[in-house]
């Protein structure tokens, strides 16, 4: 088992035929993810790395039976292409395109609810369940199939974390990017919940940033709802205030979303939180007894 | 991106929003002459694209024209939180019954815009908003509802009994979330919205921030930033494809991804040194990025040693390693340099260092650790 892509995922990827879409098509094809489709309005009919490419999602869905999807679109078109994936019936709905307007993903919200549609993004760097699927732009060289449940807001610390569990011998059952924009899809509390239930995971990292309030409520939510041990990291301690540090939503504005705060949060109920990537691991192996 | 007090209430107007009758100034003159067609009292305000301005002394009530002189000279000039005031607003004296703040922003838990008001307006509004959180009402927006006139009703009647400070409210509270959908607005803020002694609702100031993502569908927005000498540098930087802010320490750092670049920075404070800046390359590992990537960080002369790190993930190592070598033969550098480079290719990249003379070190601690020492042997 694993969360939300694993070996049966029917992947269909949007702006197929673009630079990015094309490039991190084959990578996914080389993991070993069933990429069922592409979608490129104006291009149906083509092949992509020998993946048939369609006008809509309708139709891609219509003849390739997909229930997931990828979104390599630009920034201004990407919130139009969720909107397309769930009116077709896709469930779950990984949209990388960086830069999308925040009000874009307000407007789009109601009517994913709405269809019972999942959402992971954007800006974000994809999910992975290693061994299973990789979906999205992830480096899976560096995943070993595991135990371990991570999300992250950010991409590249995502990275330095699991190559560090994988050198540790803790392999993961999947990771997730929730992307580093204001408003996005799941956040940490739904896939927690996830994880809670997936009894292939054993234990969870959370790393998060600074910048509102997602960590503070996960911190209640494990809390609230978690059994399994959660270990955490915030990047951003020194961040000064006012100041976007690449991600829009890594912002800490009149004093809110500072990394203390939430380290405290987390601290209070019990999560540990390293002071450096290279404490996770020794912190999951205590926590595991290994 | 941000715009001053003027600018935010010029789009107000637009919306017919009643706003204070005001007058942009240069110089002590204008001020001066601003005064005298508004008449007394005014109010000098300095327009700086930061907050607390008015703590910091840039606010006067003026009550004639000698004290406008005054207020004039000492303002304009004046350093805020490292901006200097180059203008000021001359803004009409209103006399006022009560201080209610009204703001639009959007609330990541709920996915929507969410609109704040309180009847304790005015400068202490954030330590309400600690001290007294119940004191402000938050009313979540539905997208596909907007602020439709029964919601704008119900947000007005938290605030008011009287009805016909409700009837305005329920106007303006519509128009206000309009010019935030318009505009693509993250913040539209209005503190304080005055009750005159008349009994009528006015914006005492104004302000608003946008979203970056959105620029390129404002055209009219955009055109309003002023970036500072720091952000004029952070621009520039995003046209290269990074992402640089600049910090006060002494340890330039070269790193791909926002994440990682942010926990880099933790790492140099967690060891007792001070980053010089926050620098994401991207993804990309072309050759010019690491060079105007270097270009920019020596630029900063209190930068005393630079500290790459690199996880390579679709970025590759060996072509990160490619791009160090040949911006270190384009750019002559006199200060050391500390490498860590992890992940995807790194066992070529290293190889390609190491050919190039090039020392590395295996872990970001690693990192850390020796361009800290480095800095301080520098300066000794």
């Amino acid at each position: 088992m694993s969360i939300l892509v694993n070996k049966n995922t029917k992947l269909l990827v949007q702006g197929i035929t673009g630079r990015d879409g094309s490039f991190h098509t084959k990578k996914m094809i080389d993991y070993g993810t069933q990429v069922v489709g592409g979608v490129s309005p104006g291009k149906g009919g083509q092949t992509v790395h020998g993946v048939p490419v369609f006008n809509t999602v309708s139709d891609a869905v219509k003849e390739t039976g997909a229930n997931t999807s990828v979104i390599f679109v630009p920034a201004p078109f990407a919130a139009d292409a969720v909107l397309e994936a769930a009116e077709a019936g896709i469930d779950l709905v990984i949209a990388i395109s960086e830069g999308v307007p925040t009000l874009d993903m307000v407007r789009i919200t109601p009517y994913l609810k709405k269809k019972g549609t999942k959402l992971v993004g954007a800006n974000c760097p994809g999910l992975i369940s290693p061994g299973e699927a990789m979906i999205g732009i992830l480096p899976g060289g560096i995943f070993m199939k595991g135990n371990i449940g991570l999300m992250s807001r950010s991409g590249t610390l995502t990275y330095e974390m699991v190559y560090q569990l994988t050198h540790s011998g803790l392999g993961q059952s999947t990771c997730v990017g929730i992307g580093g924009d204001p408003v996005a899809g799941l956040y940490y509390e739904e896939l927690l919940q996830m994880f809670e239930e997936d009894p292939e995971t054993e234990a969870i990292v959370l790393i998060g940033e600074i910048g509102g309030d997602a960590e503070e409520r996960a911190a209640q939510y494990i809390k609230e709802h978690i059994t399994k041990p959660v270990v955490g990291f915030i990047g951003g301690l020194t961040a000064p205030p006012g100041k976007r540090m690449g991600h829009a939503g890594a912002i800490i504005s009149s004093g809110t979303g500072t990394g203390a705060e939430k380290i405290a949060a987390f601290e209070a109920v019990g999560v540990q939180v390293a002071r450096q990537p290279s404490e996770i691991p020794e912190l999951l192996k205590k926590l595991l007894k290994l | 991106m941000k715009i001053h007090e003027y600018q935010a209430k010029e789009i107000l107007a637009r919306y017919e929003i009643p706003v204070t009758n005001e007058i942009l100034c240069y110089s002590v003159s204008e001020v001066q002459t601003a005064a005298q067609q508004l008449g007394f009292p005014c109010v000098v305000k300095a327009q700086v694209l930061t907050g607390g301005r008015g703590k910091a002394g840039g606010v006067k009530l003026v009550r004639n024209a000698e004290e406008a002189t005054l207020a004039a000279e000492k303002i304009l000039g004046m350093d805020i939180k490292g901006y200097t005031v180059e203008k000021v607003l001359v803004a009409q004296g209103v006399s006022f019954v009560s201080e209610i703040y009204a703001g639009l922003t959007i609330d990541r838990n709920t996915k929507s815009a969410v609109f704040m008001v309180s009847r304790e307006g005015g400068v202490e509004i954030e330590e309400v908003a600690k001290d007294n959180p119940e004191a402000i009402f938050k009313f979540a927006v539905e997208p596909d509802l907007g602020m439709a006139p029964f919601f704008a009703r119900k947000i007005a009647f938290a605030l008011f009994d009287d009805l016909s400070l409700v009837r305005q409210a329920t106007d303006l509270f519509q128009k206000l979330y309009k010019v935030f959908i318009d505009t693509d607005a993250s913040l539209v803020e209005i503190n304080p919205l005055v009750i005159t002694s008349d009994n009528q609702l006015l914006a005492l100031d104004g302000k608003m921030t946008f979203d970056d993502n959105a620029l390129f569908r404002q055209p009219g927005i955009l055109a309003l930033n002023e970036p500072s000498e720091d952000e004029k540098k952070e621009i520039d930087a995003k046209d290269k494809g990074l992402s640089y802010i600049r910090l006060d320490g002494s340890i330039g750092c070269m790193v791909n991804g926002a994440g990682l670049a942010m926990a880099t920075m933790d790492m140099i404070k967690l060891y007792g040194g001070e980053p010089a800046n926050f620098l994401d390359i991207g993804g990309s590992s072309n050759p010019q990025k690491v060079i105007d990537a270097m270009n920019l960080i020596i630029s900063d002369k209190n930068v005393k040693v630079v500290m790459i790190n690199i996880f390579g993930g679709i970025t590759r190592c060996d072509d990160v390693a490619k791009g160090l070598v040949a911006a270190l033969e384009q750019i002559k550098i006199q200060i050391p340099i500390v490498i860590r480079l992890s992940g995807t290719n790194s066992k070529e990249g290293l190889e390609i260092l190491k050919n190039a003379n090039l020392p590395t070190v295996e872990t970001m601690s690693e990192a850390a650790e020796k361009a800290i020492s480095l800095s301080v042997d520098f300066l000794r």
